[in-house]
């Protein structure tokens, strides 16, 4: 445990020094924050309409209006900025020969995956944080509840997960931070792909089971407000998996 | 201390070292000298468990490089062929982080981290970022990672390369002074700092271990002469005055030979290569030309490759010197 601190130090200290966490956080916060305002807009001039015509329009309640549309959208955004925090993670490390420091302390592999998965996930989480202004200020001016906003950060957060276990993943395979950026891109758009194919599937099993591989319903059921098992289920199990994977590919080069 | 046994790693259809063997005791420094690609890198990456080998066992500090690397781990501090360091990182934080995940804590780090500073002379460089050093300090700094937790075992992957020729013989000396204390082993390709380094040295060559031994005997078979070996039709009895006369050449051998036959071994100085005036002696005296070949063992084949010149380094060991009598006269 403490080895994993020591290491997640180590690598929060790298991504505070290096500007690509910031290129990153700026990117995503100046495109999250356009999002929402343009469904703030858009809601407010819904509504404005729904007054005039007197009731004769459904009431649209604002998490369904603005939230759920902002977060879906983010979720793609992330997709396409996430492997940019990831990719550096073990190719770095190879490049410059520091592996060779890592894998000689009495370090478990684990111990290594995990400190470089438990930092990258906690910038995700101040990310996320950072993104808490949006609710606050739209709170100012309306009620808005905070039990949906829960739900989808919370899957906001796990699907994070997720993206950076197949980024730690990606990045274990070669010590070319582009590459493994690409194959990152390459896993995260499949995973979210499946789902689009799915939908056209139907109810076979094979598009079933395809449909619980993909991530966009698991993550609108969490933005719907709904906090279920299955989702739980999917999104922890799918970052394990990653993590494992990612073990696995640090073992096995050993061995090359 | 450390004990290797038929060790052998292949990449591929690559063999890169092939049935090595050695140990070393508590406390001694070995040299493990060859050229490049001979297998010095792997044979250290594999003591220090970052990679196992395909066949052969090994035990450092007691512990079989197989069953407990972890063990090793602990105890081992290897300076790799690059050193590891973070570039971002100042030169304090980096070996702060390193005494952490060699296991050190509280008070330990403190001191850990002040030793292995003024041990490599890097006190005024401390807050310094890593990426801003030179390569010999980088060295240095790679240096004071393996030293930081004061291990029973050192492995130092060809120590001295990227350093200043006064440099060179402060890190000679520091390693020096370690030893005893610390088991040493470390990798070069230059017999001069093998020989001034250590009590024992191993000679590897295209993976093989040509010769294992303590420098003074090393010293012994290292050749002092050109050797040809020849065969002629017609033995005579003027060969061996004739060939003398050869200049540079200074010993006819005689040797067995088929009846009739004549077989000699001719030595001459090194450096001097006298086969084309020998064969011109043969053929004119017409005694029949068979057979004429240098003779190299291969020790002092891999020697030729590694008596590289260290005029540098000696220079500078004068001048260190002679600055520092003129220090002194002031
Ligand atoms: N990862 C690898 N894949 C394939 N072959 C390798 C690999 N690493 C080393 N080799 C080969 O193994 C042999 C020994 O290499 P090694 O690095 O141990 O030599 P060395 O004695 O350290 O040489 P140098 O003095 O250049 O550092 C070489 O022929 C090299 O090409
Ligand atoms: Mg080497």
């Amino acid at each position: 445990m403490r080895n994993i601190l020591t290491l997640a130090g180590k690598e929060m200290q790298l991504y505070f020094i290096s500007p690509i966490a910031y290129v990153v956080a700026t990117v995503f916060l100046a495109v999250s924050d356009y999002i929402f305002y343009s469904q703030v807009q858009f809601y407010s001039g819904f509504s404005l309409q729904a007054r005039q015509m007197q009731g004769n329009l459904p009431q649209l309640n604002i998490h369904d209006a603005v939230f759920r549309p902002t977060f879906l959208n983010m979720s793609v955004i992330l997709l396409l900025i996430m492997p940019l925090l990831t990719m550096r993670l073990f190719a770095e490390e190879k490049k410059g020969h520091t592996s060779e420091l890592l894998m000689t302390s009495p370090l478990s592999i684990t111990e290594i995956v995990m400190g470089k998965f438990v930092a990258v996930l906690w910038i995700y989480f101040l990310l996320l944080v950072m993104t808490l202004h949006m609710p606050l200020i739209l709170s100012i001016v309306t009620d808005i509840s905070w039990k949906p906003l829960f739900a989808s950060y919370l899957g906001l957060f796990l699907m994070g997960g997720v993206f950076l276990s197949m980024g730690l993943f990606a990045s274990a395979l070669t010590e070319n931070q582009i590459i493994a950026a690409v194959i990152s891109f390459g896993i995260l758009i499949g995973l979210w792909l499946i789902g689009v194919s799915a939908h056209n599937t139907g109810e076979t099993p094979l598009g079933q089971f395809a449909n619980y591989l993909s991530m966009m319903d698991h993550l609108d059921n969490f933005v719907k407000g709904l906090i279920g098992t299955r989702d739980l289920c999917y999104f922890i199990s799918m970052t394990v998996f990653g993590l494992f994977l990612t073990h696995r590919v640090v073992e096995s080069q050993r061995w090359k | 201390m450390i004990e290797v046994s038929h060790l052998s790693k292949r990449y591929g259809d690559i063999v890169a070292i092939d049935d090595v063997t050695f140990s070393v005791d508590r406390g001694q420094i070995l040299a493990f000298l060859g050229p490049n690609g001979a297998g010095k890198t792997t044979t250290m990456r594999i003591l220090t468990c970052f990679m196992p080998a395909t066949s052969g066992s090994a035990t450092v500090a007691g512990y079989d490089i197989f069953e407990s690397p972890m063990e090793i781990k602990r105890r081992i501090g290897y300076l790799p062929e690059n050193p590891p360091v973070y570039l971002e990182m100042t030169v304090v934080e980096y070996l702060r982080f390193v005494a952490k995940i060699k296991g050190l804590s509280g008070r330990g780090i403190k001191t850990g981290l002040d030793s292995a500073l003024e041990k490599c002379t890097l006190g005024h460089v401390s807050g310094r970022l890593i990426g801003n050093l030179s390569r010999g300090y980088r060295q240095r700094v790679g240096l004071a990672q393996a030293l930081i937790h004061n291990p029973d075992v050192l492995i130092l992957d060809e120590p001295t390369v990227g350093l200043d020729p006064k440099q060179i013989i402060e890190i000679r000396e520091l390693i020096k002074a370690l030893a005893g204390e610390h088991t040493i082993i470390l990798s070069t390709h230059i017999l001069p700092e093998a020989t001034a380094v250590s009590q024992k040295v191993v000679i590897i060559n295209r993976g093989k271990i040509v010769a294992v031994d303590s420098q003074e005997r090393l010293s012994a078979q290292v050749r002092k002469s050109e050797k040809v070996s020849f065969r002629v039709r017609r033995k005579e009895a003027l060969v061996p005055q004739k060939i003398l006369a050869i200049s540079g050449v200074h010993q006819v051998i005689p040797q067995e030979a088929d009846k009739g036959e004549g077989a000699y071994i001719v030595e001459s100085d090194v450096g001097r290569d006298i086969r084309e005036d020998l064969s011109r002696t043969i053929v004119t005296n017409g005694w029949g030309l068979l057979e004429m070949k240098p003779l190299v063992l291969s020790l002092e084949e891999v020697f030729l490759e590694l008596t590289t010149q260290e005029k540098d380094v000696e220079a500078a060991s004068f001048s260190a010197a002679s600055h520092q009598a003129t220090e002194e006269n002031q």
